[in-house]
């Protein structure tokens, strides 16, 4: 055996771990270099991204959500009414399908002493009348007689089948025109002035919103909106007032019942 | 030449440090795990105004969604108006992330890895079976087995899902063609809240996993980098390092 190559074999292998070892040691270097660095920025953006979800739930609007949520609604809603087009209907459903619905909510509608029968409807903004416009149920009546079966969907989520009765919002938009042509919004509120909503023209034109009078086949009932009702199927059911006392044409966003406690002020399909 | 082959022969011998999560997939992955988490804390906000849902037969109920415990002790009650307004306004990066998340993997290549191929279904089945403790043969060491890839490639169209789902509901009459595909407006309301119980099964499988896998895993997903083990080979399999550049 010559002794030089043992030597020489026995110092290759130290070397072979005195170079693993130095591997070993670059390995956790970079890996600890890597680590912190990756560490920090994940620790960062989290925070960030806590502090920013603090910020944005703390904001205050005045109407029941945080101010930067409801400059995202109006975004939603710039979109939405871009995208619309009144030829798009709403699904209709045979006659037949059409379900009781529960009375689920009674703002504005809840004064014992209403008597329909003495009931008016006060028009506002009206071209040709200067000041407000009045009328009972036979002028509503009195406009084309219009019927669909339509799914009305509550806010809360749950939806029934309904067949209405009534005037197209459209007709009685042609023969009370508003008084000038800018005029974007449709504002309505109950006798009592304690619910209103507003509606943007478009969807006040759709040809399946309409002033009704009639529900499955029967004159309205006091807790569903008599005498007349708005239905329009492409909006939530909080914009579908009940028990109309006043509807005036405006240029500008009407105010909203919901829209003041947090909701969408669009609300629509 | 021998030189070169014995050096081989050592890095085979020893750990190493290996790219594997590219920086823009693990940038996605952490925005989406808190969005998602919004996205369904707010939809139960919502769904609490109606909490119709439930497991059982006629007037059998053996579970309902969800027990009032459930909203009380998570403080989800009487905050629908809350619960929408986040909802509508998250949904946009939701979808953004998610979108950003495919188009990168389609242009990088990644999805190659992630996306199920001829041989995915058989070894899911395997990688399952091992799993659950029957059968020896643990998963192949590479970037993702192919339970991983159904899983994350089904989570993918699940998100997909949830937006078709969710537009469906919340413009019911304006994409009305798309709420009629899907069975109708209830209808497209039990797919979105289906879809999220489908997160909420993911989310405790996927955690459960990344525990067993080891932190050596979890801290691939937050630096990028994994200590590949010694005498693992090149591993063409696992992610290309010089490419997968990851910071």
């Amino acid at each position: 055996m010559d002794p030089e190559i043992t030597v020489s074999e026995e110092e290759r292998a130290a070397n072979a771990a005195a170079a693993q070892a130095r591997a070993e040691e670059i390995l956790q270097r970079e890996l600890r270099r890597r680590s912190r660095r990756g560490f920090l920025v994940f620790g960062a953006a989290a925070a960030a991204g806590l502090g920013g979800w603090e910020w944005l739930r703390t904001r205050r609007g005045g109407d029941g959500v945080p101010w930067p949520l409801r400059r995202g609604l109006e975004i939603d809603e710039k979109l939405s009414r871009r995208y619309f087009r009144e030829t798009r209907l709403a699904r209709e459903f045979p006659r037949g399908a059409a379900e009781d619905v529960k009375v689920n909510g009674d703002v504005g509608v809840d004064d014992d002493d209403f008597d329909p029968v003495q009931w008016r409807l006060t028009a506002e903004g009206i071209a040709g009348h200067d000041g407000p416009l009045t009328m009972g149920l036979a002028e509503i009546r009195a406009l084309p007689r219009f019927e669909m079966t339509t799914e009305f969907k509550c806010i809360e989520g749950w939806s029934k089948v309904v067949h209405w009765a009534g005037a197209r919002m459209a007709d009685f938009i042609a023969k009370y025109p508003p008084r000038s042509a800018g005029n974007g919004y449709v504002a309505l509120e109950t006798p009592d002035a304690a619910y209103y909503v507003g509606i943007d023209m478009a969807s006040a034109m759709h040809p399946q919103t309409m002033l009704c009078y009639e529900m499955n086949g029967a004159p309205l009932e006091v807790d569903h909106g008599a005498p007349l009702r708005l239905v329009i199927p492409l909006k939530y059911g909080i914009k579908n007032l009940k028990r109309i006392g006043r509807l005036s044409f405006t240029s500008e966003r009407p105010k909203d019942y919901w829209a003041e406690r947090g909701y969408d002020w669009y609300a629509g399909f | 030449m021998l030189r070169a082959m014995n050096r081989r022969r050592m890095e085979d011998a020893m750990k190493r440090l290996e790219a594997k999560h590219p920086l823009a997939i693990r940038w996605f992955h952490w925005i989406n795990f808190p969005v998602l988490a919004l996205m369904i804390w707010s939809g139960l906000l919502i769904y609490w105004a109606n909490d119709e849902y439930r497991v059982g037969w006629g007037g059998w109920t053996l579970f309902h969604f969800f027990p009032d415990g459930v909203y009380d002790s998570l403080g989800l009650g009487h905050r629908l108006a809350e619960g929408m307004a986040w909802h509508f306004v998250f949904l946009w990066l939701f979808a953004v992330n998610g979108f950003l998340y495919v188009a990168y993997t389609l242009i990088s290549g990644e999805w190659r890895y992630l996306v199920p191929n001829r041989g995915s279904l058989r070894e899911a089945i395997q990688v399952t079976l091992h799993d659950l403790g029957l059968r020896k043969e643990p998963p192949p060491r590479r970037k993702f087995n192919g339970a991983q890839q159904f899983a994350y490639t089904g989570i993918v169209l699940m998100g997909f899902g949830s937006l078709v789902t969710g537009l469906a509901i919340w413009k019911s009459v304006q994409f009305g063609w798309l709420t009629a595909l899907l069975g109708g407006y209830k209808m497209a309301r039990i797919e979105h809240f289906l879809l999220t119980l489908g997160y909420c099964g993911f989310f405790l499988v996927h955690i459960a996993q990344v525990i067993r896998a080891g932190w050596n895993n979890f801290r691939a997903m937050v630096i990028g980098y994994e200590v590949a083990p010694a005498g693992a080979g090149e591993g063409e399999d696992l992610a290309d390092g010089s490419r997968n550049n990851g910071l």
